[in-house]
């Protein structure tokens, strides 16, 4: 038996793994969500010709993206992440508390409360809305299938199950009354997948259930992946703002000597670059003025409110809601 | 009763020693079936999906850098762990085939551990010691050694998952074989290296060599425990396994399903090299015995 040609096998690998990493001078880690995917692909592209550009220094980018949860816990378990891009800012506050790797004012250190970029949540129906389906409480009624994620894990089903809550809150007068009507809408989810990508390949790709409860961006992605023959977009008159911050994660940044590059990136995320992306990806800039108005006219206008209007911050809103034994655990027996 | 109408009587109805044609016939349909729709349909689904944009749009998505990165990490972590299970596989089996101590059951059941543990409860424990809040994570951080949502941690998991495929298969053969030949070769003064690599290595051989292709298999095909563990930087943490996962979720069929028709032929490979290791296992059995008579 020969012994030495797997040694040599290992000793090549790795030589091959260490020369693929030394390529590039610098190597930006960003953290992100699910449906940030096809955004941040194209908008990596455009900071790495920027940053050459102000600079002649090549630098790359790397993504992670998963449910917000699994990716927050990652970065509080060691993900060395130089910036993070979440769903929401109850996320960012964990990392801050728990691994202390950036302050806890962070949400004031960039414009618009750290907000390049907002979305909302809006319906998928299949195609000509066969449950006519239009509002919140449309829901609720027997006989229709609702597909949203797991809110323990989901940063976008925590949103939706908020929404559905404040309609509840609003229209009914109590939070008895809430709670009975999002018990109701959560008797008509068949299954809860742990991200919002899972639930549009649950209402896609395996056909189930009548309306998809999402970020306004992932149905607009979904329809032009899908084609727009087979879907509608329904917009409720009242949903939620969905805040999705972006930070660097200074302690990581500083570790791996790239402080100056993770706040270069996240700047230009706000620069008419970045703003323009975003309207193109779906997600509404929070300076129209910059992006491209064709793009801007897809948005519908709705009434917005957001969860410190609607619930008082995210802290409270998660202790109420969905830490264990909150609302949601009363209200969602599977 | 008399012996005359006792034979017509047995003559009369027919004796079944083999189950009628149509119950095997039907045997045959349905284990057919079965293989076809549970095997060979998603088997040309997967193909079907990856070609499903022709060949050109086939080996671009093999060939962009993202997938060429997760297929060299994929063969990085099965050329590290194999050879490390082989070495843990065979010295466990040789413990426990030839040497009787405290505690041997103990270890029998601590070997098979693995298989009775949950990937993702293998992937966690490693969160668990080497994540910035875990056991080791602080000092891990303060020497700069990167473990978790790094290749190490990958290696780690997938060496927890594959460690019992080699010993599982040797302890059983070598308890078999027995020690005579061993005893033999030393009396002979034979030195234990030498009886280990001229005895004991060519009579377990083919047994080895099913566990190590097993455990290349698994270690090259393994989600749940990398997925823990592995942070999910594209092109850099991605396994072949979870590159097919994003590309799937990314709306990228071809790239999803092309990843996977890889996967899919390394199965069809290891089916192939274990048909022809037992084989040529049978050949040499038949051999023998011709040697022997």
């Amino acid at each position: 038996m020969k012994f030495t040609t797997p040694l040599k096998l290992v000793l090549f690998s790795l030589a091959l793994l260490s020369s693929t990493t030394a390529l590039a001078d610098r190597t930006l880690l960003n953290v992100s969500y699910d449906p940030t995917r096809e955004l941040y692909q194209d908008f990596n592209n455009e900071f790495i010709k920027y940053w050459k550009e102000k600079t002649g220094e090549d630098v790359k980018v790397q993504q992670s993206h998963g449910g917000a949860g699994k990716q927050t816990r990652a970065v509080i378990d060691g993900l060395e992440a130089d910036v993070v891009t979440l769903a929401l800012s109850y996320d960012i506050d964990q990392i801050a508390k728990k691994a202390r790797i950036l302050p806890e004012n962070w949400q004031s250190r960039l414009p618009n409360n750290s907000l390049p970029y907002t979305s909302t949540i809006v319906f998928l129906v299949r195609k000509d809305n066969p449950k006519a389906i239009k509002n919140w409480d449309d829901l609720a009624k027997a006989g229709v299938s609702v597909i949203t994620p797991n809110p323990k894990t989901s940063g976008g089903a925590r949103y939706n199950y908020l929404a559905a809550w404040a309609f509840g809150e609003k229209n009914y007068g109590s939070k008895e009354a809430a709670k009975d009507f999002v018990q109701k809408v959560y008797k008509n989810v068949p299954v809860l997948d742990s991200g919002a990508r899972g639930s549009t390949t649950t209402f896609i790709q395996r056909g189930i259930g009548d309306v998809l409860i999402t970020w306004e961006n992932e149905a607009f992605l979904a329809l032009k992946e899908q084609g727009t023959g087979g879907y509608e977009i329904i917009v409720p008159p009242v949903s939620i703002k969905a805040e999705t911050p972006v930070t660097v994660v200074d302690k990581v940044a500083k570790k791996t000597g790239n402080l100056d590059l993770a706040e270069a990136y996240l700047h230009y995320l706000y620069s008419p670059v970045g703003q323009r992306l975003a309207a193109k990806h779906f997600y509404r800039p929070s300076q129209p003025e910059h992006a491209d108005p064709e793009d801007l006219k897809r948005f519908p206008k709705l009434e917005l409110f957001t969860v410190n209007e609607g619930f008082g911050g995210w802290a409270k809103a998660q202790k109420d809601h969905f830490d264990d034994g909150g609302y949601f655990d009363q209200i969602y027996a599977p | 009763m008399n012996a005359i109408s006792a034979t017509s009587f047995l003559a009369s109805k027919k004796l079944t020693l083999s189950d009628p044609d149509w119950v095997r016939y039907a045997l045959i349909v349905a284990t057919l079936a079965v293989i076809g729709l549970f095997l060979l349909l998603p088997l040309l689904t997967v193909l079907i999906e990856a070609f499903a944009k022709g060949w050109d749009a086939y080996s671009a998505s093999l060939s962009h850098p993202d997938a060429l990165a997760a297929m060299r990490l994929t063969l990085l972590v099965a050329v590290v762990t194999v050879p490390l299970t082989t070495v843990f596989g065979v010295s466990a089996a040789w413990a426990i085939a030839r040497f009787d101590f405290r505690g041997k059951s103990l270890l029998i059941t601590l070997i098979d551990l693995p298989f009775s543990v949950s990937p993702v409860i293998a992937g966690l424990i490693y969160v668990l010691i080497f994540g910035a809040q875990g056991w080791l994570g602080s000092w891990a951080s303060e020497h700069d050694i990167k473990i978790l949502f790094a290749v190490p941690g990958i290696i780690l998991a997938t060496l927890f998952v594959t460690f019992p495929f080699v010993a599982r298969e040797l302890i059983p053969l070598m308890q078999e074989i027995g020690h005579e030949e061993e005893e033999a070769a030393l009396s002979l003064g034979a030195s234990g290296w030498q009886t280990f690599f001229k005895i004991t290595l060519p009579n377990v051989k083919w047994g080895l060599l099913n566990g190590v292709l097993l455990c290349n298999a698994r270690a090259m095909g393994e989600f749940g425990a990398v997925s823990v563990v592995s942070g999910h930087i594209r092109g850099l943490t991605n396994t072949l396994p979870l590159h097919i996962e994003v590309s799937y979720n990314e709306y990228d069929f071809v790239g999803s399903f092309a990843g996977a028709s890889i996967l899919a032929a390394l199965a069809v490979v290891t089916l192939v090299f274990k048909t022809v290791l037992e084989w040529k296992q049978k050949q040499e059995a038949a051999k023998q015995a011709v040697e022997v008579h």
